[in-house]
């Protein structure tokens, strides 16, 4: 058993029921994530974006969130209380299927980094300027099993291994090294 | 580099399908700011007043405000102006919405449509990418509708889209544009969207707007989201509630409708109906709107929620804000169902809320009285509702009694004659006003409907209470937290304004006050509308976030222009003038500058004479409302003057108001 340590656990809660469609959200986020800060807004670099079709009452706030090089295996389509939510409508991430959460000019993934910043802000700017109250700022601490965490390349390579054997693996690694040396 | 403004123009010329991308000239925005006040300079210069509201040669400019697109809280109006077919004078109307920010987005500050497209098009601009793309497979759309399949047809559900119904495509005098919650209603610009065949404008924009001083801007900001906070959490005491707040009056939000149904008139402008209001009547009033609304919804980056969706059974979902919900439903004698459900089909055709029920109830008065007889009526049912449904059809295609009426209530009373005349009994400059009749002369409110341009009082009026405190505690109460008065005198105007005695209406304000506290107002309203700014933060309502001190400061770290409040109010006055004076280059003249006869039972003829008099000199106008050439050249309007001289327009002028070159005598098209 590893020990316990506390962490903090930062959520922005979405409340879509309040969402009164204005996309401020959008224009703050752009604004201080902008180099140099406020110098500019652009609602198309924003890390949050409010999926909305007001005639189908629709309005869903996203946040990007991870970049993935591929797409799903297929798309998913949520209809809650008869309203029928656009294609992949809660997923966060930047990914080839969609035009969100990518710069505009370059194309490079967004991602919400909870406006970090030193100092720290008290809430997420999107948060602040959320008058409607839709988005609210949440931290709370969580204990959790410390585990020694897996690297980013570990991860990748164990599941190398699963797919081909290890042994196999280690032969071309090692094929590779020797031919990198030549 | 260009803060706030992209500094490019769009130049559309619909006869030849040419479109071409221009640079603007940055002296013009510090002169002119931009919106209204560019679209004024833009209409002088390229549009004499020999120029018909239908010509090709009259220009339809579609523009976003000089800090729309920044992250100033509801800075989001786009202006369109024109030359009215109803007034046929200069025409501003404006809109809310998502499309002028966008417009920004994509590059541009303004859209301005030159000639007549030979078919019907619309206008899809992508940022660099801008096409003219044939639209004749949405002909006869409804506005909703259209702005709906331009998005799928062209995959981009981002996309902004500003379209006509039928009533634009119908050159319907009071045809408005329409654009998701919000619309662009007054003076028939619709119409001439429509005459120059283009059903709509869709905008899609991922670039950035820049801001010269970014730390300053957010800073102003920062505070302005404070103060609407503050406001929000505390109404102003002593007035009616729909006074209380920020925002356009929260007509989606509010049920107590006593003030409004016993206090406007029913019908053609006609009846007052006190007592009205009973338990009962507001019991139904309140399901039907909380059974039709299913949402509080806002234009950009706004927190006011003054618009909602409606969905009423059998009926496809609609958007609504203000006053549009009752408008209908006085015209008709009728209740909320009714009025929300017509208000539904007559935003799809694309009309004015406020001139078409008047237009359809001023009709069935004339039928009535034997004015308009059932043969001008085939076929139109015997149900008061359902008559008002056959009138709209009617009107939108311009069938039979309709192609009469869809000219609005002024012309068509000319056309059907017969004393019909004195049933168009609620317009100023030929214009339908809210149907609103009092007893007692306001000076303020003389000057504001006499003078006001847009021809709309909710467009001049705001700041200042519109009726004094009853005691004095109260008032000083009020003017505690005023901050918003341009000069500290305001402030004991106010307090020494009683409600009875020597203090009181019409003799107080004085007349000099009256003109001090209309021409504060109306600034407000003018600066707003050529930043963008939505006059629900601003010019409308008691104490608002935005005012003419910390503007200066906007417009400074947000365009780079240096600004103070001096020269911000003398630019304001500068294109204010030049809307002047594009109208009395088109024949306006004092004659024209008057409420409805009926809109006051007591009436002060003499003083209401010394408040126009003393008025026109504060502008710097003459007796004959004519922008004087020392008032001119003063504003740097020289070529204004020099126009003037060569065209005699001062000559015609004095004893002998300039009967032929008055608007009111000018042909119909």
């Amino acid at each position: 058993m590893g020990d316990k340590e506390k962490k903090i656990i930062k959520t922005i809660k979405i409340d879509v029921d309040k969402c009164n469609g204005c996309r401020a959200c959008e224009v703050i986020c752009s604004a201080f994530h902008a180099a140099p800060k406020y110098s500019s807004n652009n609602p198309a670099r924003s890390r949050i974006r409010v999926i909305r079709d007001p005639l189908k009452d629709v309005y869903v706030p996203v946040y990007a969130g991870e970049y993935t090089a591929s797409e799903c295996m297929g798309r998913d389509k949520y209809t809650i209380d008869g309203k029928e939510y656009d294609e992949c409508a809660f997923c966060r991430a930047s990914c080839p299927s969609r035009d969100l959460f990518k710069e505009p000019d370059s194309g490079l993934p967004l991602k919400c980094d909870m406006c970090e910043s030193d100092p720290d802000l008290e809430e997420p700017l999107c948060v602040q300027w959320c008058l409607a109250d839709a988005l609210t700022y949440e931290e709370r601490e969580e204990e959790v099993e410390e585990e020694v965490e897996q690297e980013e390349m570990e991860i990748g390579l164990e599941a190398l291994a699963n797919k081909f054997g290890l042994e196999k693996m280690i032969d071309t690694v090692a094929r590779m090294s020797m031919s990198k040396k030549d | 580099m260009r803060y706030a403004e992209t500094g490019f123009n769009l130049e559309v010329d619909l006869t030849r399908g040419n479109i071409e991308r221009v640079a603007t000239d940055p002296r013009d925005t510090e002169l002119y700011l931009g919106g209204l006040g560019t679209n004024a300079k833009i209409l002088w210069d390229r549009v004499p007043p020999e120029v018909e509201p239908f010509s090709p040669d009259n220009l339809l400019i579609f523009s976003a405000g000089l800090l729309c697109g920044t992250p100033a809280t509801g800075c989001n109006r786009t202006i369109v102006s024109t030359i009215s077919p109803q007034t046929r004078l200069m025409a501003f109307s404006m809109m809310g919405g998502f499309w002028a920010p966008e417009l920004k987005y994509a590059g541009y500050d303004k859209v301005i449509f030159r000639g007549k497209s030979p078919n019907l098009v619309y206008l899809w601009i992508n940022n660099d990418k801008v096409e003219i793309r044939d639209a004749s497979h949405l002909q006869g759309k409804g506005a909703t509708e259209t702005a709906e399949l331009i998005r799928e047809e062209l995959e981009e559900p981002k996309a902004q889209v500003a379209a006509i119904g039928l009533a634009g495509e119908n050159r319907v005098y009071f045809a408005s544009i329409e654009q998701g919650r919000s619309s662009a209603s007054r003076l028939g610009i619709g119409a001439v969207m429509g005459d120059k065949n283009v059903k709509a404008i869709v905008v899609r924009g991922t670039k950035d707007i820049n801001v010269a001083q970014p730390a300053e801007y957010m800073e102003l900001c920062n505070e302005v989201l404070a103060y609407i906070k503050f406001r929000n959490e505390n109404p102003v005491p002593g007035v009616m509630a729909i006074l209380t707040g920020l925002g356009s009056p929260q007509e989606m939000a509010v049920h107590d409708e006593k003030w409004h149904t016993e206090n406007f008139m029913w019908g053609n402008s006609r009846t007052r109906r006190k007592g009205f209001w009973t338990e009962e009547i507001a019991k139904e009033w309140m399901e039907t709107l909380e059974s039709a609304r299913t949402r509080l919804i806002s234009c950009y980056n706004c927190p006011m929620k003054c618009g909602a969706t409606l969905s009423l059974p059998g009926l496809p979902t609609y958007m609504m804000k203000c006053f549009s919900k009752l408008t209908y439903t006085l015209a008709a004698y009728s209740d909320l169902d009714f009025g929300l459900k017509i208000a539904q089909r007559a935003t799809e055709y694309g009309v004015d809320g406020y001139s078409t029920p008047q237009v359809m109830a001023f009709a069935l008065e004339l039928y009535e009285n034997g004015i308009l007889i059932d043969d001008d009526f085939p076929g139109m049912p015997s149900d008061n509702e359902g008559r008002f449904y056959w009138l709209l059809d009617r009107i939108v295609r311009r069938e039979g009694i309709g192609d009469v009426l869809a000219n609005g209530t002024y012309w068509a009373a000319q056309e059907i004659g017969n004393g019909a005349e004195n049933y168009a009994h609620n317009n100023i400059k030929k214009h339908e006003q809210l149907p609103l009749k009092l007893s007692m002369l306001n000076p303020m409110y003389f000057l504001m409907y006499a003078t006001g341009e847009k021809i709309n009082i909710t467009q001049i009026e705001g700041n200042f209470p519109q009726a004094p405190f009853p005691t004095r505690e109260e008032r000083e109460e009020f003017v505690k937290d005023w901050i918003q008065v341009p000069d500290e005198k305001f402030k004991q105007y106010f307090l020494d304004w009683e409600l009875r005695g020597e203090n009181s209406i019409p003799y107080y304000p004085t007349v000099q006050m009256c003109c001090e506290i209309v021409d504060w107002q109306e600034r407000m309203h003018y600066i707003d509308d050529a930043l963008g700014m939505c006059a629900g933060l601003s010019s409308f309502p008691l104490k608002p976030p935005y005012h003419i001190h910390n503007y200066p400061k906007f417009i400074s770290s947000g365009a780079g222009i240096d600004m103070d409040e001096e020269k911000l109010t003398q630019g304001a006055k500068r294109y204010r003038t030049l809307v002047r004076a594009i109208n009395i280059r088109r024949g306006m003249r004092r004659k024209d500058d008057k409420p409805p006869e009926n809109h006051w039972k007591k009436r002060f003829p003499e003083l209401e004479q010394e408040l126009l008099d003393t008025y026109y000199k504060f502008k710097g106008w003459n007796n004959q409302g004519i922008p004087t050439r020392e008032s001119l050249q003063e504003l740097g309007l020289d070529y204004v003057f020099e126009d003037f001289e060569k065209r005699g327009v001062y000559s015609d002028n004095g004893d002998t108001p300039s009967k032929e070159t008055s608007a009111e005598k000018e042909k119909e098209v």
